[in-house]
């Protein structure tokens, strides 16, 4: 019986499901809000499945429709893709339950409603089979999938600014990925594969390889909205309705970032990254400061939030400089959990964005006076996402700045320790900005009913979000499966 | 020269060209254009790739990736041309209107 | 398994917060009937465990965290010392602020940071290793937040943004430290003697620097000069908040983190060696004046006892500087005593401003014949202060001033007789104010059923204080006492 769970296909599924529910939800809109509920319950289980079955046995390499690898397309089955599934599965599983509060049965915008199940699931799936692809052109197919439809998902709201929004990060996302793809075919084209790992064992530093590598890191830089090609990402994470905000910052930055980890480590070890790397660590300091101030100077939450993705974004560029021989491992590490945690809290705080914008029309900060009172459940919600924002313990982004500031110093970068800590400050600074709004008492003559779905779901992310240093042993046991680093995570220095 | 590395060059020389115009062009039905010259660019740089084996038919899986890429630039195209005429019956313009920081309420 | 008591403690605070937290404003019995069963259970749990480290078997939990990083929780004497403390004065503050607030909007929301903060407290007073002291630390800094503003005025979110800039900035720096001096020294559990002291001397220049790194951050919070400003103005927080932040919770646990650091990472002898210390000992006596000096001053009642809180808590700083077994039986022991005399003296001038609207001390005149029992409690943590004997703060200050003649360092004692004075001179005027000039005016009577002066939940806990003030003076040498306790710690410090 256990045999047979485990050597279930479950990461297939984990893509099959959603694209088939996706389907079924666009031919049937009136259970459309049934199927992606459904879906939501099941995924999580099915990522919970594909985990144990591939930590607690050693089953044969998946390939999807059990075609022979040549042919077929293999799956990835590393710690990182694991755990990113995972990461999705909960987000979106939470995401899933606030939609449901969000776009109520009888809207007046009937066509949001129809449209944003079909789509969302379809993002869902897009995601996970980006997650367990294992070479660079599926990759590119699963990239290009992922951005259709957070197009189509940031047009639901139909202004022509969401329009707008949405068309700029469509020639955006097309541009980086024909950048992508171009140096997929020059790397094809010397070696005849696109596999992530036989590249990695061919690939030498030829002059051509390093045009390749320029190419994907420029197209990947731009889709993870690195500064300064971030200026789409405000608008499209701002236009977009929360659930959707929600997905795009913990999902979608992510699935490019993923992709340039994967390739920066098993493919591009052998070629000169030096310069790369610093630059990249470069425009990722300017993000988290630039970011950052620009957060303390916005006047909308959710465009505060999405400032605070920006700079979120440059420390997990931080990453690449960081990763030299002695702390290969403490760097990767730190990405991936700063990835996990920043996926839980950001999106908790665009839904609970979301909630004050339904709840109050608009999400002017001053909107937010006297939310800290009797529905005081959104200013616990939006201090306890932030924790992880502003690297406060427990939460994951304290142990990921831990990390990154323990490979700093052990490195001898100490340039990098002024910009972390200012991020710091600066992130303490902008939330306190909205907390001094929450906690100003103000007397309401009527105050929002907000439905349950809106008001608990994301306190969960939260709280996950919070504790995640507590329990982020056994997710980071977890990514360290078949990772391509090796070393220790905390390392000493020497004198 | 040989005939794969003019195509290659061809391509790249396509590539340069949309880039070009995605960036300068205003009009939105232009910027769809040049994305489209931008992808036909890459896979014309493909298809030399796999033509450059001895093999006449040369190599299959270039000509399957290229098919691949038609598919989603063919969908990219689609979405893209939609909003574009839902932009342009709600605000009779073609192009990214300047002025949205303005009025964001 | 007998370790589960660790996590046990630290549960029976967090859980009723968060369960406080979902509950709808209007059910005042059930929210009265968790804080006080949690509070109780708190207390009882750490009664258990207090027998246990007498008899000296020390509980101990870890449990990792990241591959090289574990949360280490541990009780050995010094953190009950703390526990102890946190623990009875979170039970009465408890009482307090039920009778306090009653009436008053966003009470689920304030029990529930309230318990978070005591939560965080507690794991500061049982934390094993530096690493999980700042997890906790940094926990109490937000949980404190919502506290300081809770009144929601436009005052109290400026003393709020002022609390979080200094306490943030702390934060930060103590992480930084924190990271550096784990990247060089290793594991950093507490542990008697330090982990530093067989490291390389080439690294002594970073050790040292490490060293003020960790002082100034722990000094925000434990209000050391000029890192203070936010204490005065973090008093427009409603009382029990101001008591609990004075006596136990935000202004010790800065006080007990640098105790931990110089005992438990640094080590007394290397720390002594290296002239470590001699700084400090600087920094706290001139926070000791300053603090007095600025107190004389203040008309404002909760200011004044702000700016004594200052000075006084440099007193358990100076005691640790002085590293002889004496000083630090002093300062370890004022841990205890001042938190008990400053909680006093908050619960009186919030009873005061809560029953008679009385803020200022010039308008105290005659008050004694008002609130006869408030008046005696404040009496009592006043002179305590001072340092009168047979009252607990004489118990410290003897200890001290001993301490500064076994350490050589005379003129510590001259710091000791200058504060006395200072603090009789900023004390005694308002008892005397209290008891012996005639009110300008008639106070309102009182509409308690037999002329009450106040509530009970006003009185009783202030009571009990003034009482255990009085009880740790005239019993200081018997089993039990808090002296008793700290000459037990200073002994297996120093291996006497």
């Amino acid at each position: 019986m256990t045999e047979l769970f485990l050597h279930q296909q479950w990461l297939i599924w984990l893509t099959l499901l959603p694209l088939g529910a996706a389907v079924a939800a666009f031919l049937a809109p009136q259970q459309a809000r049934w199927i992606g509920l459904a879906t939501a319950l099941l995924l999580p289980v099915c990522a919970l499945a594909g985990i144990l079955s591939v930590t607690l046995t050693h089953a044969d390499p998946i390939t999807a429709g059990g075609w022979p690898t040549p042919l077929g397309i293999e799956l990835r089955r590393d710690g990182l893709a694991l755990v990113m599934l995972a990461v999705t599965a909960l987000v979106g599983f939470i995401i899933s339950c606030y939609a449901l509060g969000y776009f109520p049965v009888h809207d007046r915008h009937y066509d949001k409603v129809r449209y944003f199940w079909p789509l969302w699931l379809f993002l869902w799936g897009s995601c996970n089979a980006l997650f367990v692809s294992g070479d660079l052109f599926n990759l590119y197919v699963t990239l290009e999938l992922v951005t259709l439809s957070s197009v189509a998902l940031i047009a639901l709201e139909g202004g022509k600014q969401a329009l707008a929004a949405a068309l700029r990060y469509l020639f955006i996302g097309l541009l980086g990925s024909l950048s992508y793809l171009l140096g997929v075919g020059l790397l094809y084209g010397s070696y005849a594969t696109v596999d992530i790992a036989l590249l990695g064992e061919m690939i030498s530093a030829t002059r051509l390889n390093h045009a390749a590598m320029a190419l994907m890191v420029a197209g990947l830089v731009l889709k993870s909205a690195l500064f300064p090609l971030h200026f789409w990402l405000p608008q499209a994470h701002t236009m977009a309705p929360a659930p959707v905000s929600a997905a795009l910052s913990a999902l979608v930055v992510k699935a490019a970032y993923v992709i340039l980890l994967r390739l920066w480590f098993e493919v591009f070890p052998a070629l000169d990254t030096f310069a790369v790397g610093h630059l990249l660590g470069l425009l990722g300091s300017i993000a988290i400061v630039w970011g950052s101030l620009m957060a303390l100077r916005q006047e909308r939450l959710k465009l505060l939030i999405a400032y605070s993705t920006v700079a979120q974004i440059g420390y997990l560029y931080l990453v690449f400089p960081l990763a030299q021989p002695e702390t290969m491992a403490a760097a990767w590490t730190g990405g991936v959990l700063l990835m996990m945690t920043h996926a839980c809290g950001k999106s908790a705080m665009f839904m609970v964005a979301g909630t004050i914008h339904h709840t109050a029309g608009s999400d002017r900060l001053s909107r937010l006076a006297g939310a800290g009172g009797p529905v005081g459940v959104l200013a616990v919600v939006f201090t306890l996402a932030a924790t992880t924002i502003i690297g406060l313990p427990p939460s994951g982004g304290f142990f990921a700045k831990w990390i990154f500031i323990n490979a700093a110093l052990v490195t001898g970068q100490w340039w990098y320790l002024p910009i972390i800590l200012s991020g710091t400050l600066l992130a303490a600074a902008y939330i306190a900005r909205v907390l001094g709004w929450a906690f100003l008492d103000v007397k309401r003559s009527s105050y929002p009913v907000i439905p349950w779905v809106m008001k608990w779901p994301p306190l969960v992310l939260s709280v996950i979000a919070l504790l995640f240093g507590l329990i982020a042993y056994e997710p980071i046991q977890i990514a360290l499966i078949g990772a391509p680093v090796h070393g220790s995570i905390m390392v000493e220095m020497t004198p | 020269m040989t005939t794969p590395l003019l195509y290659a060059g061809g391509g790249i020389l396509l590539f340069s060209i949309g880039l070009h115009a995605l960036l300068i062009r205003r009009h939105l039905l232009r910027k769809i254009l040049a994305i489209n010259i931008m992808g036909s660019g890459v896979f014309m740089v493909f298809i030399a790739i796999g033509a450059r084996g001895t093999d006449a038919v040369g190599d299959p899986v270039t000509q399957v990736m290229v098919l691949t890429g038609i598919v989603v630039s063919l969908c990219f195209t689609a979405v893209a041309i939609a909003l574009t005429i839902r932009m342009h019956n709600l605000t009779n313009c073609t192009t990214f209107a300047t002025d949205e920081e303005s009025s964001l309420d | 398994m007998s370790d589960l008591i660790l996590p046990a403690i630290l549960l029976s605070s967090l859980l009723p917060g968060l369960i406080i937290f979902t509950l709808p404003e209007q059910q005042v019995t059930l929210r009265t009937a968790l804080n006080l069963a949690g509070a109780l259970f708190k207390l009882m749990l750490v009664a258990l465990l207090f027998v246990r480290v007498a008899e000296r078997q020390y509980a101990e939990l870890r449990l990792p965290l990241l591959p090289d990083i574990e949360l280490v929780l541990r009780a050995d004497a010094l953190s009950l010392l703390f526990l102890t403390l946190s623990a009875l004065l979170w039970l009465l503050t408890t009482i307090y602020a039920i009778g306090y607030l009653e009436g008053s909007p966003n009470r689920s929301r304030f029990f529930g940071f309230f318990s978070l903060c005591v939560s965080a407290t507690t794991g500061i007073a049982l934390s094993g290793d530096l690493v999980t002291f700042v997890i906790f630390y940094e926990m109490l800094t937000i949980s404190t937040y919502p506290l300081v503003v809770h009144r929601g005025t436009p005052k109290a979110l400026a003393a709020g943004r002022i609390y979080l800039a200094y306490t943030i900035c702390g934060g930060l720096v103590l992480f930084f430290a924190t990271v550096w001096l784990r990247s060089i020294a290793g594991p950093l559990d507490f542990s008697p003697g330090g982990v530093v002291a067989d490291l390389d001397p080439a690294l002594y220049g970073s050790l040292a620097i490490i060293f003020a790194l960790l002082m100034l951050s722990l000094g925000v919070k434990a209000a050391l000069v000029p890192l203070h400003i936010w204490l005065p103005s973090a008093m427009v927080a409603p009382a029990p908040v101001s008591a609990l932040l004075h006596a136990v919770a935000v202004v010790k646990a800065g006080a007990f983190g640098i105790i931990r650091v110089v005992h438990d990472i640094y080590g007394l002898d290397f720390s002594a060696a290296q002239n470590l210390l001699f700084p400090l000992a600087l920094l706290a006596a001139f926070t000791i004046i300053y603090g007095s000096i600025r107190a004389l001053s203040q008309n404002d009642l909760k200011r004044r006892l702000a700016f004594s809180t200052v000075s006084q808590v440099s007193y358990i700083l100076l005691g640790v500087a002085m590293a002889t077994p004496l000083g630090t039986i002093g300062g370890l022991v004022h841990l205890v005593h001042q938190g008990l005399m400053k909680i006093t003296l908050f619960f009186c001038a919030g009873n005061l401003a809560e029953t008679l609207g009385i803020h200022k001390v010039d308008e105290m005149d005659g008050v004694g014949r008002r609130m006869p029992w408030t008046m005696a409690a404040f009496t009592v943590g006043a002179l305590g202060m001072i340092g009168l004997p047979p009252l607990a703060g004489f118990i410290s200050k003897w200890y001290l001033g001993l301490g500064s003649l076994a350490a050589g360092q005379p003129w510590i004692i001259l710091v000791l007789i200058a504060s006395t004075l200072l603090n009789a001179a900023y004390f005694l005027p308002v008892v005397h104010r209290i008891w012996f000039i005639e009110p300008r005016q008639d106070w309102p009577s009182s509409s308690l059923r037999g002329g009450r002066e106040t509530t009970w939940a006003l009185l009783a806990p202030p009571l009990m204080t003034a009482l255990l003030v009085i009880l740790l003076g005239i019993l200081a040498g018997s089993v039990g006492s808090a002296l008793y306790w700290v000459e037990l710690i200073a002994a297996r410090e120093y291996g006497l």
